[in-house]
């Protein structure tokens, strides 16, 4: 076991990274030495990043005494795990996740597959005036700031009963058709026609075509269209804000706003409720790292 | 009987041909009607939740409907009184102060990082990781955490400095410094990314051929890494500064306007002035010249930054 183990590591050592790195090609073609003063200011900026989110893990942790005590980076002792119930309670976290959750679970699903819908019909027929003239509709719309919309949408929502979770994805789903279009047209313009006349001759319907032939190959933009609605969707505040009306719709970062101005000194327990509205995300985030930045970056390159 | 059908069926069919014969010629021009399908949906959709909401918010710019009750048409009284209301001026004046502030830094700031991640350092797909993580968090909610620091830790640790130690977050003339440093923390995730792939794009072979020559690191940098991430610059410079100016999440969880409303974006003005000040037709008339002015400033700046772009 031992030296099964060892030679192991001298294989790796001997082949550095190899295989697994081949993807990116830029990166492993470098043969320079090592930085050793880039990466040490990199390290060092890096706690500007850092010392915020241990900030919140040690104030969520301590009792309102040993807080007032100090400058609230000391870690706490004894510490105090009884504010995470707490806070569990006082802003309803079940409820608030559940609809965090559910909205942005419906908005990925739906953007996924209405936006390369959309785009798969405005990319294969671009030349032509009708879908020419959607496909700046959309683009044009994204230089429309929010707070034009804000006042009419909310009454609008309100009269159509959309004023709930319900609306929520409906609304992430529409507004983020601009953007989303824009990235998936460029990616399908590069699949070549020619898959999908072999599946027509073989009489496929257009409808299929899609499903059988171009949505699987659509899976790299997919990853990136979700993670960016994901994001979106979890962390938006104002739209929220603005459209939910009910208390029980209430998403993550809508509680922890109420909470905020209800008990704006309780700071132990409100950190213990912000740090588990921040939680999920980033737990998914650090098992999913390498591949989120690499959905972005191809997504911003586009 | 038999021959008038015959006749009837003859000259339909004769004068069919030409129409039939066009018909062919406009459905080859004509996409398949599925492709009509997939974006009428989508079409009338987006239609009745953007541009309709776009559309009745111009309509009521011009009445003075305060989101309640009864209206009447009052002209452009809206749009001119904007322009005389020193609350409005001061918000237009904040917001943009804090963009190009919170814009200059943003960019300098992720640039230098994106340069730092970019070189061969040790860990460096975990670094990545690491500048990364602010993205995926809530501005609101480490929004918060930052306030905590700008009100109960700063003044203790820099008791000292009478600035810092009377809590940043209560001085009228520097709340916004503090605003701007949660924005920068946050938005530098995104721009590093972007200038990240930026760099990739450029050839190695382009900086060995540099160092033969003899050109310093900055010089490097100043003559081609520069100019031939110029793409890559606009994209970040535009949206930053678009992101910025209509400011809102971080200002909320820091001063929510205050103090006074010093730090009052103009998003929040729309916000509270549409929803609790009875100013509905007011502020969107203020949205409206808030669109034109964002249109304008974005496009101005993508002619400016796009002719000292490098092609190559």
């Amino acid at each position: 076991m031992t030296t099964a183990t060892t030679t192991l590591a001298q294989a790796e050592e001997a082949l550095p990274d190899v295989p697994r790195r081949r993807r990116a090609r830029s990166d492993d073609d470098d043969t320079r030495r090592v930085n050793w003063w880039a990466t040490a200011l990199i390290a060092v900026c890096s706690l500007t990043i850092l010392i915020p989110l241990y900030l919140a893990v040690v104030v969520s942790l301590k009792t309102p005494d040993q807080l007032a005590s100090g400058t609230g980076f000391e870690w706490p002792n004894p510490v105090n795990w009884a504010n995470f119930p707490e806070a569990w309670e006082r802003t309803n976290f079940p409820q608030a996740l559940m609809n965090t959750a559910l909205i942005t679970v419906g908005s990925v699903v739906f953007t996924l597959l209405t936006s390369s819908i959309v785009a798969y019909a405005l990319a294969r027929n671009i030349h032509r005036p009708f879908f020419k003239g959607v496909f700046f509709y959309l683009l044009a719309a994204l230089f429309i700031p929010f707070p034009i919309i804000m006042l009419p949408l909310v009454k609008q929502t309100a009269i159509l009963g959309l004023d709930n979770q319900a609306g929520m994805i409906v609304l992430y789903t529409i507004y983020g058709l601009s953007l989303n279009v824009f990235i998936y047209t460029a990616y399908i313009r590069s699949i070549p026609i020619e898959l999908e006349e072999a599946a027509r001759v073989d009489g496929a319907s257009t409808w299929r075509v899609f499903w059988q032939v171009i949505f699987p190959l659509l899976a790299p933009m997919n990853a990136t269209v979700g993670i960016l609605t994901c994001v979106w969707a979890w962390n938006d505040f104002i739209m929220p804000l603005v459209v939910l009306s009910d208390p029980a719709a209430r998403t993550l970062p809508l509680a922890q706003y109420v909470f905020q101005g209800q008990f704006n000194t309780d700071y132990t327990v409100a950190f213990a409720s912000y740090l588990m509205a921040m939680a999920p995300l980033l737990i998914v985030y650090v098992f999913s790292q390498r591949w989120v930045i690499s959905g972005v970056t191809r997504g911003s390159i586009k | 009987m038999t021959t008038l059908t015959q006749a009837v069926r003859s000259s339909s069919t004769a004068g069919e041909k030409p129409a039939r014969a066009k018909r062919v010629r406009l459905e080859s021009r004509r996409a398949l009607p599925a492709f009509y399908w997939m974006v009428w949906p989508a079409v009338i959709a987006f239609a009745l939740f953007h541009t309709l909401p776009v559309l009745v918010g111009i309509f009521f710019s011009f009445t003075n409907y305060a989101g309640y009750g009864e209206w009447n048409f009052v002209g452009f009284s809206n749009y001119v009184n904007l322009f005389r209301d020193d609350r409005v001026l001061a918000a237009y004046g904040f917001s943009f102060l804090f963009a190009i502030v919170a814009t200059i830094l943003t960019n300098v700031i992720s640039l230098a990082i994106a340069l730092g991640l970019h070189a061969k350092i040790k860990a460096r797909n975990f670094w990545r990781g690491v500048y990364f993580v602010p993205y995926v968090l809530s501005i609101l909610v480490i929004g918060y955490v930052f306030q905590f620091f700008f009100s109960n830790s700063l003044p203790k640790i820099l008791s000292g400095i009478p600035l810092f130690a009377d809590n940043i977050l209560t001085s009228p003339d520097w709340a916004w410094t503090a605003i701007v440093v949660l924005a920068v923390w946050q938005a530098c995730a995104f721009a590093i990314i972007i200038y990240l792939s930026g760099l990739q794009t450029i050839p190695a072979e382009l900086y060995e051929a540099a160092s033969l020559d003899g050109a310093s690191a900055w010089r490097q940098f100043r003559s081609i890494t520069f100019p031939l991430i110029g793409a890559f610059f606009t994209i970040n410079v535009v949206l930053s500064l678009k992101g910025y100016l209509q400011v809102f999440d971080q200002i909320v969880a820091l001063t929510n306007g205050g103090p006074g409303t010093s730090t009052e974006s103009v998003t929040l003005l729309i916000f509270r002035g549409g929803f609790s000040g009875g100013e509905f037709a007011y502020q969107t008339a203020n949205a409206v010249i808030f669109f034109i002015v964002i249109t304008v400033v974005s496009l101005f700046q993508f002619r400016v930054l796009q002719r000292r772009e490098a092609d190559f």
